[in-house]
């Protein structure tokens, strides 16, 4: 795509721009940079992607918030409205997994699929259709088996997600469409995130909608662009990490992957994100019990918190937010760059910033 | 007074009622209710009006304004003011990045915080924020004043020319080529009137004056090797 030509340019011209503001060459700098510092395709061209994010404190609104969280997104289509994502951590039950799986043609892919994993797998296997997804629900003993029998199919059915808790519902198209498909509206969870995605580094595909999935009950979306995403992927793939698409964001995702394999905390791997990601991003993370949310140094993307007693929101803009119960009288802030904020339903929320 | 209920008349309708009044209209006060931080609100007026939006707003609120008063009683999303050429902003709550960017005249007023790129390439705007701002403020600042009361955040001032920056709290770091300056009475005497036109009691003499070093300002034959 043109956009992508131009964004890969602009990055080289970033570089020499530096070197010119060193050296004291104001004048050739001067309007490049103001572009850049004024948000780049914030400010100049079109605003690119939304990012929303609802964390449950107060129980009693855990059965709406596919309800808060659908609305949210759908606020942000102007921001994306190439394809759209939700994340729901719906809650766990015990001894059981959760698979959501994605095929392009699923009256056949998804016939009969609970019986054959089930007989492959040697314990009862659950199965709920939605649209082109279905939630497998499988023996916890099985999960790692799950994946290699799918395969073993060979009906061309992709992971979408695993773990006790998430669900990933993602698909091209308007969000209020995608929503409506997959019946988010009425979900319940404890905590979800959501992403509309305006495409730039890669094609529009349900592969490279958002949120991915980073681990068991993990999952990242990102508003931004990678521009070291080749390089990384060349190298996470030597690494033995499976990256399926040339989507930059899969990139990010497969790098916390990597960097949590080799003993890294979440926390931990997106503190180092900010040394070894290079690009505008602003990235959420959710994970079985919170999320997280982390913006590059420089901080173009914009990302807007509200907290009350009830929630915590996280949104690409304040419209997403206005209509959240007690709004009026949130606390409202803008995360601080390269500072990595956690929520967790187990722990008291954090927030470690990281040394420039 | 004229009261418009932005979700019931659409952003385009209200902003071309404000646009129809002129130099000398008799609608001076507008209320403009349910914000709800819809973008682009009040923005390129042209007439000495007094428009007060409540709630908080979306991108670029009172973008391009001249000779009106736009008070927005919430914070205020990304761009707000850009490229103000005259006229009067007061944020009640705090404002998201580059707050005035390349802002030519008038007076921004913050009761809150400032994000980043606060007074961006601002090219004869004032700015004042009585809390802190974030970093890259005042990037390639040209002329105008901003004015800090609590804390500047990385790289104030960076690549700047003759844009003033007084600040009262702590500056995390300077940006290339800005330094800090002599205060003169001159000086206290600007601040003296900026402080005042935005209604903020603070004594003038705990500032420190911030500036170009004006190291950058022509080509060094030295440097030619970074190309």
């Amino acid at each position: 795509m043109d956009l992508r030509f131009d964004k890969a340019l602009f990055c080289l011209m970033l570089k020499k721009v530096s070197s010119w503001l060193i050296s004291g060459n104001l004048v050739i700098a001067s309007q490049l940079i103001i572009w850049h510092h004024l948000g780049c395709c914030e400010s100049g061209m079109k605003t690119m992607c939304g990012i929303v994010g609802l964390f449950l404190k107060d129980k009693s609104l855990e059965p709406k918030l596919g309800e808060m969280l659908t609305a949210m997104l759908i606020t942000m289509t102007d921001r994306g409205p190439d394809s759209a994502g939700i994340a729901i951590y719906g809650g766990e039950t015990n001894g059981r997994t959760k698979m959501t799986v994605q095929s392009d043609n699923p009256d056949t892919a998804f016939q009969g699929l609970d019986a054959a994993l089930t007989s492959a797998l040697g314990g009862a296997v659950n199965m709920t259709v939605k649209s082109t997804h279905a939630i497998l629900d499988i023996p916890a003993e099985n999960t790692a088996l799950a994946r290699t029998e799918i395969d073993k199919l060979d009906r061309g059915i992709r992971v979408m997600s695993r773990g006790v808790s998430l669900e990933i519902f993602k698909e091209v198209g308007l969000p209020k469409d995608v929503a409506r498909r997959f019946e988010i509206e009425q979900m319940s969870g404890t905590h979800g995130i959501g992403h509309t995605r305006m495409a730039t580094e890669s094609a529009v595909t349900t592969m490279g909608a958002h949120p991915f999935n980073t681990g068991d009950d993990q999952c990242l979306v990102h508003n931004g662009s990678l521009s070291n995403h080749n390089s990384l992927r060349r190298s996470l793939r030597r690494e033995g990490i499976h990256i399926e698409t040339e989507n930059d964001t899969e990139v990010g995702a497969a790098y916390l992957t990597w960097q949590m394999q080799n003993g890294a905390t979440l926390g931990e791997a997106l503190t180092s994100s900010l040394d070894d990601l290079d690009g505008f991003f602003t990235f959420v993370v959710g994970t079985k019990d919170g999320f997280g949310v982390v913006r590059d140094p420089i901080a173009c993307k914009p990302a807007v918190m509200a907290e009350t007693d009830q929630y915590v929101a996280f949104g690409s803009e304040y419209r997403a937010l206005v209509d959240l119960p007690g709004i009026e009288n949130a606390r409202v802030w803008e995360p601080e760059p390269a500072t990595v904020y956690f929520w967790s339903h187990n722990e008291a929320p954090t927030s470690k910033e990281k040394a420039a | 007074m004229q009261t418009i209920d932005l979700t019931e008349t659409g952003l385009r309708e209200t902003n071309k009622m404000l646009h129809a009044q002129s130099a000398d209209t008799n609608q001076t006060s507008w209320t403009i209710e349910n914000a709800k931080g819809a973008h682009a609100i009040a923005c390129g007026l042209n007439a000495p009006i007094e428009v007060t939006v409540k709630g908080s707003t979306g991108y670029y609120c009172a973008g391009m304004n001249q000779h009106a008063t736009v008070n927005i009683h919430g914070s205020a999303g990304p761009g707000t003011g850009e490229n103000i050429m005259s006229g009067k902003i007061v944020i009640d709550g705090d404002a998201s990045q580059y707050l005035g960017a390349t802002g030519h005249g008038g007076l921004i007023v913050v009761k809150g915080n400032a994000s980043s790129r606060c007074g961006i390439s601002m090219k004869g705007v004032n700015i004042v924020v009585q809390g802190n701002i974030g970093h890259m403020s005042a990037f390639m600042g040209q002329s105008g004043n901003l004015v800090v009361c609590g804390d500047a955040g990385d790289a104030l001032g960076d690549s700047c020319y003759e844009a003033r920056f007084f600040v009262r709290g702590t500056v995390k770091s300077l940006g290339a080529d800005c330094e800090k300056k002599e205060m003169r009475a001159e000086h206290i005497e600007i601040l003296q009137s900026l402080l005042d036109e935005a209604g903020f009691d603070a004594d003038p003499s705990d500032f420190t004056r911030y500036g170009s070093a004006r190291t950058l300002y022509n080509f060094d034959v030295d440097n030619a090797g970074a190309y």
